[in-house]
């Protein structure tokens, strides 16, 4: 034994170390790809809302009056659309994920990603209760900044249980949910740039930077 | 494996390396318990791909070097224990990369 393949040997130690500290620690498998499948469902998704909207306020122009069921029907409609936006979007992102974490040999549900869930939950959830609080007493105007917040607030959280690039997407909802506030009214655009454009940028960099062969 | 412990034989001027971590899932253990507060048994299991006999011998020798520090819980009804890092397993830890790093610089 040569000090050659003592170096070797160290060099190998090392590699080894830094490999398990990361597999270890951080939830690596997050595809970007998803984050581009989640954009895409969110302008779907926005898209819809808009011609509901229009339709809504259509038919109030036309008819000079609204009623109470209207109002009732678009609240529904609108919460059924979300609904299926958030599990078309979750559905098509966890399947990246998993395509990605099966081809890297890792496993998809293990300690890095269990922990990754919980630090993302308990700020979406406070986030939806509050939302949901908000709706029972009509206060419709601060939903979008109120999902944009929490969202980037889940995300900057995340940031230290996954790639850690996920924490500028973070900021950049938080700073597009505080400027939401001044902007009232306007929304479904400002949840369309946060959840899809957004989304989509932050995949295709996060897919150039780590997956792209 | 083989490796490490045919450089134990060899006079090695770097001081620093510790015995301990010439094995390689000792060495496992503790890059996970540097980077993890508190990790469970079964945890450490998947992360080191390793058997329940083999990982348990193992933590046994970490616990009686005082490099580790465990903690016997239950979940439930079952039994949970977690292992951490303690003080003097840290700077053994770190005294061994410094090492290491040093064998790699010095020797070229």
């Amino acid at each position: 034994m040569n000090e050659t393949s003592q170096q070797t040997d160290s060099l190998q130690d090392i590699k080894d170390i830094r490999r398990i500290m990361d597999r270890s620690s951080r939830f690596i498998s997050l595809s970007g790809l998803s984050g581009i499948a989640a954009g895409v469902c969110a302008l779907a998704g926005a898209v819809v809302a808009n011609t509901i909207l229009k339709n809504y306020y259509g038919s109030y122009n036309s008819q000079g009056f609204f009623s109470g069921d209207d109002f009732s029907r678009l609240k529904i409609r609108l919460a059924g659309l979300a609904a299926v936006v958030f599990a078309m979007a979750f559905a098509s992102s966890f399947y990246l994920t998993w395509k990605k974490a099966r081809k890297q040999g890792l496993p998809v549900w293990d300690y890095t990603s269990k922990r990754l869930a919980w630090n993302m939950i308990v700020p979406l959830v406070t986030g939806a209760a509050f939302i949901a609080g908000m709706l029972r007493y009509d206060i419709w105007i601060f939903v979008a900044p109120a999902c944009l917040l929490f969202y980037g607030l889940a995300l900057v959280n995340a940031s230290k249980y996954t790639l850690s690039d996920i924490r500028y997407l973070g900021y950049c909802e938080i700073v597009l949910g505080l400027v939401n506030m001044f902007f009232i009214g306007y929304g479904l655009w400002f949840w369309a740039i946060g959840f899809g454009v957004l989304h989509i940028i932050y995949g295709i960099i996060m897919w150039s930077k780590y997956e792209r062969k | 494996m083989e490796g490490l412990i045919r450089r134990k034989s060899m006079k090695n001027p770097i001081t620093g390396l510790s015995k301990v971590f010439e094995s390689r899932i000792r060495l496992g253990v503790m890059s996970v318990l540097m980077v993890n507060e508190e990790v469970n048994f079964n945890d450490l299991k998947e992360m080191l791909e390793v058997t329940d006999g083999n990982l348990a011998t193992h933590l046994v020798n970490l616990e009686e070097n005082g490099f580790i520090k465990v903690h016997k819980g239950f979940i439930g009804k079952k039994t949970n224990t977690t292992y951490s890092v303690t003080k003097s397993g840290e700077k053994a830890f770190t005294d061994h990369i410094i090492a290491l790093e040093n064998m790699i610089k010095g020797m070229k």
